[in-house]
């Protein structure tokens, strides 16, 4: 008879710490496989499960072990057809069945499943939201109950049943407050006596225990089998909840000259922010306003797939945003993010008004406006990193010298998205930079 | 449904298993084991685990208990992959050589296939644990685990005291080195010095007795003053021990750089490693004796009206998937397997004790027909490795079986040469270089450490003994040389020697090679 041991409830990721080990060590490969996917992949799948590619230098586990293409070996093979000795077989390419025993390098270069936060972990890694301290700042506006031990008063609902009875029972204790069974085993002591042969000794006794009982029930009166003073009530403290919700405005230009290309782009780079902001905070909401020459608020499909004619008035959209923030989102209640995708047009007066409304109000209400311009990728190598640019780049430098929450960008290629998005987020102490 | 089991003399009917089932089917299992086939096995523990825990146990090296390692991260990854895809079933066993002997049985499992696993490992592999030689020299059952325990629980300390990062390199380096971290042979128990001396006066005397004044004119050697250095380089060899082949132990032992904590960690692998070098050198037989004792346990069974044939139907579809071998030009072809050639010579020298061919009796003329077949395997499971089992027991008729040929592979050459096959000339070339492949002895490269100068450059000197111009492989010989030099903490440099020459081939230093 062997001993049995049901181990199948043991805890079974036993190789957790092995695998946080891994990814650890392959950190650098994981995370250059991972931009690579999001940067030719789709948006849609960033935020799931990734199949990477794990190259084998850099995880490899190097030993003396013979080189393949040296020496002279023998091989024993099973299933000779009709080889004779002195038969000549051509060399079959490396990794072909027959090129001899231990066909065992299969370990290079396999690819392996990452959960989505091990996915976002290392996708983020060393970014920051910028400014954070004003979450902090925020009034506080939310409570939740919280346990915090017993109290001797409250409300009959939250009477606190074990700790009560135990209270009772010690009281009990310590009073003797007499049980049942002793005044039951007194009644049948008396009632035997009285069935009893009837003679003085009894009546005495009968009577004495008489007293007895009278005593002891006078005593359990007297003594409360639950007491108020046992009585125990939970106690709840209300726990502030720090404010963790943050809405997002997605603005962007619709009009003509924002082709498939450049909504794509624009697109990219929100579902990066989304995600980013998602990771941060417990509730985030999104807003999306489309503007040509007037803007409105639409749902995301129509943000992206629809299209609508009309010149180009940057200002309205920062209006409709200043009116929704004022309707929906206070800004002590909420943290506000904004970030902007244009190629840069802007009818031409225009972007004085766009100034005046960031400078005067928006960007005090806002934790971080991003701006991204999309640019031409003919055009990348003029506007690189120049001075040259739309008017609406050189009005936003003006806001963006001011405001050390207002950051700027230009992008030409799905590739430069990401890099763009770090340097927009990237932890770093002093935000004033620009 | 165990009531009407009972009823019918049947151990078990249906695919569900329950404890008492389990019990019960052991029971029996063991009871024809001894008197029919006289095993001898460990008392066995057997534990239930669910298929993830066998992916668990599969990274960590088979282990109940392991110290953690990113390696064994990366294995599991490698064989969840692998495993999701369909690409490999689980086993639906491990056993661990440990005293009591554990054996995992996946919860998936029917109750044919509990009876099966049971049979061969609780019986099969356990009594090869307990008899073979090798493990009875080289292993502890009865601590291993509470070593393990010790080991794991050390490293994590490590890993608190010292930083992840830390005891990572030295596991990195020490891993890089488990190949060559075994002792392959028992070394002379150490003379006392009182012993020492007994030999030097001995000598002294057997000089004396053995005068003879004709030595005094020899020419001295012609370069009299290279003596001296030779001396000093032989007597520091001996105080080393040297050459050593065990390089973790001599790094354990002598490594300049380490800390007391980091030549535990370098003790820990090495045990490990040499707990782990028997496994390695008997396969073939250690799953053959595994596979011959289910086999021949489960039609024991069957015949005594033990097993339905329902059951003993999805045991032999099982039994046959276990033993499949594809020829060498079949696209499965991955190699010869080891549960195969095993149970087909085990069966094989079933079938000389008992009805032997007249060549058997030309090749085996000291088993042949004897009559008690048990006896010669129990021999056998007992006195052998792969090696000298395949060398002693693989007959002719099995080389025709399986139709095995040599390939000649010379690695400049555009063509493989047919070197022998199953005829009468082939039989003893065949045998023997099958042999030779799984000695791991001369499948593995030869590495030694040959000299070390402590009072000068203090370079550790390794020799690589090239056999047949097999050369190492560079970028791992490099890696791996590097973490030599990271134990050693001076540099390093690796020779390699043509053993059948002498002649030097090549010679690799760990600061040429650079970071």
């Amino acid at each position: 008879m062997p001993i049995f041991i049901d181990r199948r409830l043991n805890p079974k990721d036993k190789s957790l710490g092995n695998r946080q080990r891994f990814i650890r060590r392959a950190r650098n490969e994981l995370k250059r496989s991972i931009r690579e996917q999001v940067r030719s992949g789709k948006i849609a799948d960033v935020d799931a499960e990734h199949t990477v590619s794990m190259p084998a230098n850099g995880t490899s586990e190097p030993s003396f072990s013979d080189a393949r293409d040296s020496g002279r070996r023998r091989h024993v093979l099973p299933g000779n057809k009709h080889f004779a000795p002195g038969d000549r077989l051509p060399r079959p390419a490396p990794g072909m069945p027959g090129s001899g025993p231990g066909l065992k390098e299969m370990e290079d270069d396999f690819r392996f499943v990452l959960s989505r936060e091990e996915v976002l972990d290392l996708f983020f890694e060393d970014l920051e939201l910028p400014d954070l301290v004003k979450v902090n700042l925020k009034e506080i506006l939310a409570f939740k109950p919280r346990r915090a031990g017993f109290t001797a008063t409250g409300s009959p609902t939250s009477i606190n049943v074990g700790r009560t009875m135990r209270n009772s029972h010690g009281r009990r204790i310590a009073l003797k407050r007499p049980k049942l069974e002793e005044l039951e085993a007194i009644a049948r002591e008396i009632a035997a006596h009285e069935k009893g042969a009837p003679s003085v000794a009894a009546r005495e006794r009968i009577a004495a225990l008489k007293v007895e009982l009278d005593r002891l029930e006078r005593r359990r009166r007297l003594i409360a089998y639950v007491d108020p003073v046992d009585i125990r009530y939970n106690r709840f403290d209300a726990q502030p909840v720090p404010n963790a919700n943050a809405v997002m405005f997605c603005l962007m230009d619709v009009s003509g000259s924002m082709g498939e290309r450049e909504k794509d782009m624009a697109k990219r780079f929100f579902v990066l922010l989304h995600l980013f902001l998602k990771r941060r905070y417990d509730a985030t909401e999104i807003v999306f306003i489309r503007h040509t020459h007037q803007a409105q608020e639409v749902d995301e499909e129509t943000f992206f797939y629809s299209t609508q004619s009309g010149g180009t008035v940057v200002s309205t959209a920062l209006e409709e945003m200043r009116r929704i923030i004022g309707e929906r989102y206070p800004s002590s209640e909420w943290n506000i993010y904004a970030a902007q995708a244009s190629d840069g047009d802007n009818f031409a007066t225009d972007s004085e008004r766009c100034i005046a409304l960031l400078d005067g109000e928006i960007m005090r209400l806002c934790q971080y406006f991003a701006y991204v311009e999309i640019i031409d990728e003919r055009e990348s190598h003029i506007f690189g990193s120049t001075e040259n640019g739309t008017s609406l780049w050189h009005a936003y430098e003006a806001v963006s010298a001011q405001w050390p929450n207002f950051q700027m960008s230009r992008i030409a290629t799905p590739a430069d998205i990401y890099p763009v998005f770090r340097q927009l987020f990237t932890r770093q102490p002093d935000q004033q930079g620009g | 449904m165990t009531q009407s089991a009972a009823r019918s003399g049947l151990l078990f009917s249906g695919s569900d298993w329950d404890f008492p089932l389990l019990s019960r089917a052991y029971d029996a299992i063991e009871a024809i084991a001894i008197e029919d086939l006289h095993l001898d096995v460990y008392p066995v523990q057997m534990e239930i685990i669910s298929s993830e825990q066998m992916l668990d146990a599969y990274s960590s090296v088979g282990m109940p208990l392991m110290y953690r390692h990113w390696s064994f991260g990366k294995h599991f990854l490698h064989q969840e992959l692998l495993y999701r895809k369909g690409g490999r079933g689980l086993a639906y066993e491990l056993v661990i050589n440990s005293n009591p002997c554990i054996v995992y049985l996946m919860e998936e499992n029917t109750m044919a296939l509990q009876a099966l696993v049971t049979a061969h490992a609780a019986l099969g592999h356990n009594h090869f644990f307990k008899n073979n030689h090798l493990f009875r020299q080289w292993t502890d059952a009865s601590s291993i685990l509470s070593y393990l325990d010790f080991a794991k629980r050390y490293i994590a300390q490590c890993e608190e005291r010292h930083g992840l990062a830390e005891v990572e390199a030295i596991l990195d380096a020490a891993h890089a080195l488990m190949d060559q971290g075994v002792f392959r042979y028992h070394r002379p128990p150490k003379l006392t010095s009182e012993q020492r001396r007994e030999e030097i006066r001995e000598r002294l005397e057997y000089e004396e007795q053995s005068y003879n004044d004709l030595w005094r004119t020899l020419p001295a050697s012609k370069d009299g003053k290279d003596d001296e250095p030779d001396d000093s380089a032989t007597e520091r060899k001996e105080t080393l021990n040297l050459p050593e082949e065990n390089l973790l132990y001599f790094l354990e032992k002598n490594s300049l750089v380490l800390e007391p904590w980091q030549r535990e960690i370098l003790r820990i692998v090495r045990v490990i490693a040499q707990y782990f070098y028997p496994q390695r050198q008997t396969q073939v037989m250690n799953e053959g004796c595994a596979t011959f004792v289910h086999y021949t346990l489960m039609n024991t069974l069957f015949d005594r009206g033990m097993i339905g044939e329902g059951a003993m139907l999805e045991i032999l579809k099982n039994h046959s998937n276990v033993v499949f071998q594809p020829g060498f030009d079949d696209p499965r072809f991955s190699g010869i397997n080891p549960y195969a050639l095993g149970l087909d010579m085990m069966q094989d020298i079933q079938r000389i004790v008992t009805q032997p061919t007249a060549e058997d009796r030309d090749w085996f003329p000291d088993i042949a027909g004897s009559g008690d077949w048990r006896e010669v395997l129990l021999d056998a499971w007992a006195n052998h490795r792969d090696e000298s089992f395949i060398r002693q027991y693989l007959s002719p008729a099995l080389i025709r079986k399986w139709r095995f040929f040599v390939l000649a592979d010379t690695a400049d050459e555009p063509f493989y040469e047919v070197a022998s096959i199953h005829n009468e000339r082939g039989y003893e070339k065949v045998r023997s270089a099958l042999a030779d492949s799984y000695d791991i002895g001369a499948t593995r490269p030869n590495i030694q450490v040959v000299d070390v100068d402590l009072l000068g450059d203090r370079q550790l000197r390794l020799q690589h003994k090239i056999k047949d111009g097999i050369v190492l492989e560079e970028t791992g010989c490099d890696a791996t040389l590097r973490h030599v030099r990271k134990l050693w903490g001076y540099d390093v440099s690796l020779a390699g020697v043509n053993m059948e020459t002498g002649l030097a081939v090549y010679e690799r230093t760990a600061s040429q090679i650079g970071d």
